[in-house]
């Protein structure tokens, strides 16, 4: 099984699923011969042409759109790219007002199968608005998918599950694994499920609710509190609209304590909506409080070092935590 | 401002594109607009009873609307509409019923089955794109359609309609951006009423005209006057060959008049003198293409009337129809977030 790293399993999904399907074009800010400025499409411009790879004037909110009026047709399958997911605002009011309600306002006569990507994510000095994380916003939406996978496997498996979707999905990845995270992605065809969430690391003690870079982290975390006895079950949410409750419940009811995890702000975030549902239907299981490990309710990630290097999670910061409630 | 409508049997032989159209054709087109208003008209009066809790007018609009639906191709050209384009989609092909069903929130309405408000259209077979509320975003939404037909290779057209106020927002101005940047098989109508509810034209835009922005797009740009609606007509056969050629986007800006209130829920007496109204009222499209039709001998007294009772009589029927249609089942309101997820193994 071929090892490649996350930016390697988008980019040979894309030319995959290009080659499979006529339908799909890539749209976005320097996808062309550029290839993106992460990559993410380098070669598929020189494979596919003009047509189905291409550059767009630099407005956020007409990517979405445009996206949504090609979706409408049933002619294509678009998969735009929003650059960094700071500047996908300007496009909030496409994605909420039309793509997430284009099936319901319609009782599913026109529908919006239009995949988002966008890179999200900090720990890599891009200061306010190269590195924040925007998933809660998209999360709150009925009519979306909202997915961020961190695995190799699991951005080929889900790409190819959001493109067999009749509806729009928000589609994270965050920037910082692009390059960092490695691990197996077989070359046939499988599928990851959307609402699916994975066991990344078995433990009977405490269970550890997380996804993206912060999960990678909590799996190191995991790693040294099992050097010091304890358990840690670690769950990769992966979609986080619509949540895997069967996977949380079942591990919550295992281990009794619970740890959320994710580089998110804690207000309103996804990490309050798994909270909620814990204490609403599990609450009886619970040996301790259900506890949240995210940055502080700043802004997004200041530039200075020291300064990003505080607000962002690591496996110390997150082996303190589990250690703490393991204790409780 | 071209008007040389009313003189239409003199500049017959200038080779105008409706002067081809035939007596059936104007009389059908006359007809629509005429239903189109008695529609509206009625659905005022249910709102003042009590009856219709909402009704948003195209009443003043007809002539742009009908006369560019007559140069498209129902099922087969793209259509995007705004609230007030009601003579609009009953040309492409919606019926009466539909208008009324949607008023009353039944659960036939088929633009949404009563989840919208009234006026918000929408008819997958007819190629008539679902409305939202906030203004505007249906027109860069219609420029993707217009990309899809380009990069399939198909002559389809795509057209999408707003107000004059609605195009201070950003979504249409990259709308037309991508109109230019592509060459794109599509018409932006701008139904110009000079008013955004109450807000005047002149607080929306420093240039005279909504159709002088074309040029910062690359794209053509027509102002028409849009209550004539043979000018009208005229107009669109143009953009829609244009269009069709692949020789790319038109901006098409129809100065028109809104004589009703925004709304139900609006009282245009706070910010419009009544002399204003007055004046525009005697501007009637409606009015304007019957002196057209009379001139012609085409339209006699006998026959308007008898048009405009076969126009009540539609308007008794679909209202009948609507009253007693069923409103939607409470679970309708849990159904179509999703599609059926496939059957995945992983
Ligand atoms: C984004 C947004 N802001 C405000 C409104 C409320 N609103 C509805 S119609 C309207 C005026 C629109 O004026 P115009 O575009 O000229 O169209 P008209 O109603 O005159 O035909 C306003 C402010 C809205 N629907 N959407
Ligand atoms: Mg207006």
């Amino acid at each position: 099984m071929a090892i490649m790293n996350n930016i390697e399993a988008l980019r040979e999904t894309l030319r995959q699923e290009m080659e499979r399907d006529p339908r799909i074009i890539i749209m976005g800010e320097d996808v062309g011969p550029r290839g993106g400025v992460f990559r993410a499409t380098q070669g598929l411009y020189q494979q596919f042409g003009e047509n189905r790879v291409i550059d767009t004037p630099l407005a956020e909110l007409s990517i979405v759109a445009t996206g949504i009026g090609l979706a409408l047709t049933g002619y294509f399958k678009p998969i735009v790219e929003i650059q960094f997911a700071d500047f996908i605002f300007p496009a909030f009011n496409q994605i909420l007002s039309e793509a997430a309600r284009m099936r319901y306002r319609t009782r599913s006569d026109w529908t919006v199968p239009l995949i988002i990507r966008a890179p999200y994510g900090g720990g890599i000095s891009g200061g306010l608005y190269h590195s924040q994380s925007v998933e809660a916003f998209f999360a709150h939406i009925p009519g979306l998918y909202v997915v961020a996978p961190s695995t190799p496997y699991d951005i080929k498996g889900m790409l190819r599950a959001a493109l067999q979707l009749e509806d729009p999905v928000l589609f994270f990845e965050h920037k910082k694994t692009y390059r960092l995270i490695k691990g197996e992605a077989p070359e046939e065809d499988y599928i990851v499920p959307m609402g699916k969430a994975a066991i990344r690391r078995e433990g009977d003690d405490l269970t550890v609710i997380s996804y993206g870079l912060a999960m990678h982290d909590s799996v190191k975390a995991a790693d040294m509190l099992a050097a010091e006895g304890v358990g840690v079950e670690v769950i990769d949410l992966r979609t986080l609209r619509p949540l895997d409750k069967e996977t949380i419940l079942a591990s919550v009811k295992k281990t009794g304590k619970v740890l959320i995890v994710h580089e998110d702000n804690p207000t309103v975030s996804v990490g309050s909506e798994v909270a909620a549902l814990i204490g609403q239907e599990a609450f009886e299981y619970l040996d301790g409080p259900i506890t949240r490990l995210t940055p502080p309710d700043v802004p997004a990630v200041p530039f200075s070092h020291p300064l990003q290097d505080a607000f962002m999670l690591n496996p110390e910061k997150i082996a303190k935590a589990m250690r703490e409630l393991a204790a409780y | 401002m071209a008007s040389a409508a009313r003189n239409s049997t003199k500049t017959k032989p200038s080779g105008r594109p409706s002067d081809q159209l035939t007596d059936a054709q104007l009389l059908k087109m006359y007809k629509t607009m005429v239903l189109s208003r008695k529609l509206d008209e009625r659905s005022w009066v249910m709102n003042r009873q009590g009856r219709a809790p909402f009704h948003i007018s195209g009443i003043g609009h007809e002539a742009i609307q009908v006369a560019a639906a007559e140069t498209l191709r129902p099922g087969y050209d793209w259509f995007y509409p705004y609230y007030r384009d009601l003579a609009f989609v009953l040309a492409m092909g919606m019926k009466p019923v539909d208008h009324m069903l949607g008023l009353l929130g039944k659960a036939g309405d088929p633009s949404s089955g009563g989840i919208q408000m009234p006026s918000h259209f929408s008819n997958a077979k007819l190629r008539i794109g679902s409305i939202s509320s906030p203004v505007a975003t249906q027109v860069p939404i219609a420029a993707g359609t217009a990309l899809a037909s380009k990069l399939k290779g198909v002559d389809e057209v795509t057209v999408v309609c707003l107000g004059e106020g609605s195009t201070s927002q950003g979504d249409f101005h990259e709308g037309l951006n991508w109109a230019g940047v592509h060459k794109l098989p599509f018409i932006c109508i701008v139904q110009n009423n000079q008013y955004a509810i109450s807000v005047p034209v002149e607080k929306e835009m420093a240039v005279k005209n909504v159709a002088d922005r074309a040029a910062a797009y690359g794209i053509k740009g027509v102002v028409v006057d849009g209550n004539d609606v043979l000018v009208c007509y005229d107009v669109m056969v143009e953009a829609v060959e244009r269009a069709r050629r692949g020789e790319g986007a038109t901006l098409v800006e129809a100065k028109t008049y809104r004589v009703t209130p925004h709304s139900s829920d609006d009282d245009d007496r706070t910010y419009r003198s009544r002399e204003e109204v007055e004046y525009w009222k005697q501007r009637d499209p409606i009015l304007l293409f019957e002196n057209v039709l009379f001139e012609r001998g085409i339209l006699t007294e006998d026959l308007k009337r008898e048009i405009e009772d076969w126009a009540i009589a539609e308007v008794d029927k679909a209202e009948e129809e609507a009253v007693n249609a069923p409103y939607p089942d409470v679970s309708e309101m849990y159904e179509h977030l999703y599609g059926p997820a496939p059957n995945w193994e992983e």
